[in-house]
């Protein structure tokens, strides 16, 4: 059996190998060598060499959307992560309905993100027409907008993956601490968090990569306005590229720019918290 | 040696099931050709234009007037056997979609571009038109793209836009006791224009009890003298490219100019008071209209709640759609922002909407998108459909018989031409490019919720004329 799982691994591999390479690895080589290109359609394109990236800093709106984007993923890492471990705690106490709980907290997950930026633009339109104002009254609006639709799209999601975690905490441990007289307080501190590290390293990868790279509840929500002042990094890379004529190398150069910092983001959180992670 | 066979049999079969997968789309492609051909065959007896193996692809600018386009095609596939897929991008996406489409094997054989601005961006993809009969149509070299001595593009609707009012509510709003107007003519400028909307809007609960009075019904219920000025991306072209034409129209007009590399914005304080109108004497508080969308503009006028909307001929069919009004309560008047002479200006009248021919598509479908323009133009069908239907005016010549739309505003622009107003060329096709009209549209959507000064506006306007002009030219 191994031997055969040996020989045939190729040709099992291989659907999805070429399906990799025909959506990932083919367009991410071709997207490097386009940031390098003058181009209208991506398969017609022309050499200019570095010029598009000094093209990159001298866009004001491109920095902007940068810190706009940092600040916004710092919150909403914090926000979801906390309020997600509180409620998985709450909900692996054995209170009566957990499941429904658990369920209709995981519910919004399933709602795609364009749909959800409406709904809730919708929503907030609604209460703050009660203020005379609308969404796009300022960037700061959008900001708290787009943090709460993305709170209640994650936090369910998180929450399964943290139910898991504490879910696999040897009972005896948390029983071994309460026999030493550790107050409930230390219990959290010293057992059930350094226990579901592992938990905390997924759900803060995702919910980082996910704050980086966040696109359509952004378009759908304020899509920029006003005056892209609520333009996150992959929406002023889209606009970039669509929006603007001759500026589709420096959309595609972005990209790039925009591809190694969240590489480089999602490295360095991995190292550190893997770090603080114990063995069972 | 069972294990192994069985193992086999399942790499095989998933191979199979990849090589079909693959091969489905390769069957339907054939199986369209096929058909084509087999009707292209039975058609070369009626008539030796008919391509034999062409097929067409047109992406449709107008979201407005998709399903005539759908069905228009589906005749000519009826008529002649060639295949003619119609796609219409959603609205404000052409540019995007007409980007990742060119790029695609099969890509458009018939799109569009917006004016010179949008031609610079497609002029190598665009097959030169000179000498089709399409281009032996067209009246006049004023409607066609050129590029050297190459004719580019070819605009196949002509249209109009203005303040599109409400005739019944004005008429008795005239008769009133102290109206500013005694007749609708009588609005010739700005500060009657003022003047009446100021009015309309302090006493709205008068002016609608007269209306319905007048039409005999209780479907007036005002709420503003305009529509309310949605900023929205769905309304905002209406102010941030089609009423900033008007300042730079006079501007280009003073200087003698078609095209510039920079704007001074000597009509600006007349596009501030325009639009300080606009959104005053409104449907709905400046604060709220960042949010506000075409459909809720359209509606608002449809339904009664408004008397005057800028907005053009296109937007007729939606007008009607809602059937609270009926044509002889459409009017159209020039948009006057306070410019000297103004009462001889007419309507904006112009094209946005140039027919381009993929370049590189192949011969056979280059000819078959050449027979299919020239039977939109020419046959009885064609004709019927874009004059009646889509309620276009066209530039060519084979609509002279008998095909013109049948559309209020339409006819308004003629009398104001018959009059001997002076059109407004529509130059907002020489703004330097989406994103000035964006600088300019976030400007004024920050200035009317009170967050911007108009100081912004001017900078959006001038500064960010040059600077996005010097951006797209280098």
């Amino acid at each position: 059996m191994q031997k055969s799982i040996k020989k045939y691994f190729p040709i099992f591999a291989l659907p999805t190998f070429i399906a990799f390479t025909i959506g990932f690895i083919v367009p991410f080589l071709m997207g490097i060598y386009l940031s390098f290109c003058k181009f209208t359609t991506v398969t017609d394109a022309k050499f200019v060499g570095f010029s598009n990236y000094t093209k990159i800093f001298t866009d004001a709106t491109f920095l902007h959307a940068l810190w706009y984007t940092a600040l916004f993923t710092i919150v909403s890492v914090v926000l979801i992560n906390v309020l997600a471990f509180v409620i998985a705690m709450l909900l692996t106490k054995g209170i009566r309905g957990t499941n429904i709980f658990r369920t209709v907290f995981f519910m919004p997950n399933l709602i795609g993100g364009i749909v959800l930026g409406y709904i809730w633009q919708l929503i907030l339109n609604g209460i703050l027409a009660k203020f005379g104002r609308t969404l796009v009254y300022s960037s700061t609006y959008g900001f708290w907008g787009l943090v709460i639709l993305m709170c209640w799209q994650q936090v369910g999601y998180m929450m399964i993956i943290y139910i898991a975690g504490i879910q696999n905490i040897p009972g005896e441990l948390i029983e071994a601490a309460k026999i030493d007289g550790a107050t409930s307080k230390q219990v959290l501190r010293h057992v059930t968090i350094p226990m579901v590290m592992p938990s905390i390293t997924v759900c803060t990868f995702l919910t980082l990569t996910n704050g980086f790279k966040l696109f359509d509840q952004n378009l759908a929500l304020t899509n920029g306005a006003p005056s892209d002042m609520s333009q996150m990094l992959a929406l002023n890379i889209y606009d970039t590229f669509y929006g603007r004529t001759g500026w589709e190398g420096v959309g595609q150069a972005k990209a790039v720019v925009f591809f190694i910092l969240v590489a480089v983001i999602a490295m360095i959180q991995n190292y550190l918290t893997r770090r603080k992670e114990v063995q069972q | 040696m069972k294990r192994k066979s069985i193992a086999m049999l399942l790499v095989l079969t998933m191979a199979a099931s990849m090589f079909a997968g693959c091969g489905s789309t390769g069957t339907k492609d054939s199986a369209g050709s096929d058909s084509a051909d087999s009707a292209a065959s039975t058609e070369t007896g009626k008539s030796d234009t008919a391509s034999s193996d062409g097929s067409v692809y047109y992406l449709n600018f107008k979201p407005e007037q998709d399903q005539q386009w759908q069905d228009l095609a589906a005749a000519y596939t009826d008529e002649t056997g060639v295949p003619v897929t119609v796609v219409t991008a959603a609205s404000g996406t052409y540019e995007s979609t007409l980007k990742s489409e060119m790029a695609k094997k099969d890509a458009p054989t018939l799109f569009q571009v917006n004016g010179p601005v949008g031609l610079a961006s497609w002029d190598d993809y665009c097959l030169d038109l000179s000498d089709t009969d399409l281009y032996s149509h067209v009246k006049s070299d004023d409607f066609v793209l050129k590029s050297g001595d190459a004719v580019k593009g070819i605009a196949y609707v002509i249209e109009t836009y203005g303040l599109i009012y409400n005739k019944t509510v004005l008429n008795a709003y005239c008769k009133m006791d102290g109206a500013k107007v005694s007749s609708v003519d009588e609005i010739n400028s700005f500060d009657k224009l003022k003047a009446v909307a100021d009015d309309i809007q302090s006493r709205l609960a008068d002016v609608s009890a007269a209306a319905n009075d007048e039409a005999g019904s209780d479907i007036y219920e005002l709420e503003g003298a305009f529509t309310s000025s949605g900023m929205d991306s769905s309304s905002d072209w209406r102010f941030k490219t089609h009423l900033a034409n008007i300042p730079v129209y006079y501007e280009y007009k003073d200087k003698g100019i078609t095209d510039t590399d920079a704007i001074e914005g000597t009509y600006l304080d007349q596009y501030k008071q325009i639009f300080d109108l606009y959104i005053t004497d409104s449907t709905c508080e400046p604060s709220m209209i960042a949010t506000k969308t075409g459909d809720d503009a359209t509606a608002e006028f449809a339904l009664g709640n408004a008397v005057f909307y800028q907005n053009g001929t296109w937007a007729y069919q939606n007008i009607i759609d809602a059937g609270l009004l009926t044509d002889d309560d459409l009017g159209m008047m020039p948009i006057y922002i306070g410019v000297d002479g103004e009462e001889n200006q007419g309507l904006c009248t112009g094209s946005e909407n140039y027919w381009c021919i993929n370049k590189d598509a192949s011969e056979a479908d280059i000819q078959a998108t050449e027979d299919f323009l020239n039977w939109v133009i020419t046959s009885d069908t064609g004709r019927d459909s874009v004059a009646n239907s889509m309620a276009f005016v066209t530039p060519f010549d084979t609509f002279d018989d008998g095909y013109t739309a049948e559309n209020p505003f339409v006819k308004q622009a003629n009398d104001y031409i018959a009059d001997g107003k002076t059109s407004v060329a529509w130059v907002f096709s020489t703004m330097p490019s989406e994103e000035w009209k964006n600088g300019v549209g976030a400007a004024l959507t920050e200035y009317a919720q009170g967050t911007g000064d108009w100081d912004a506006v001017k900078s959006a306007f001038v500064d960010g004329w040059a600077s996005e002009y010097a951006a797209t030219h280098e």
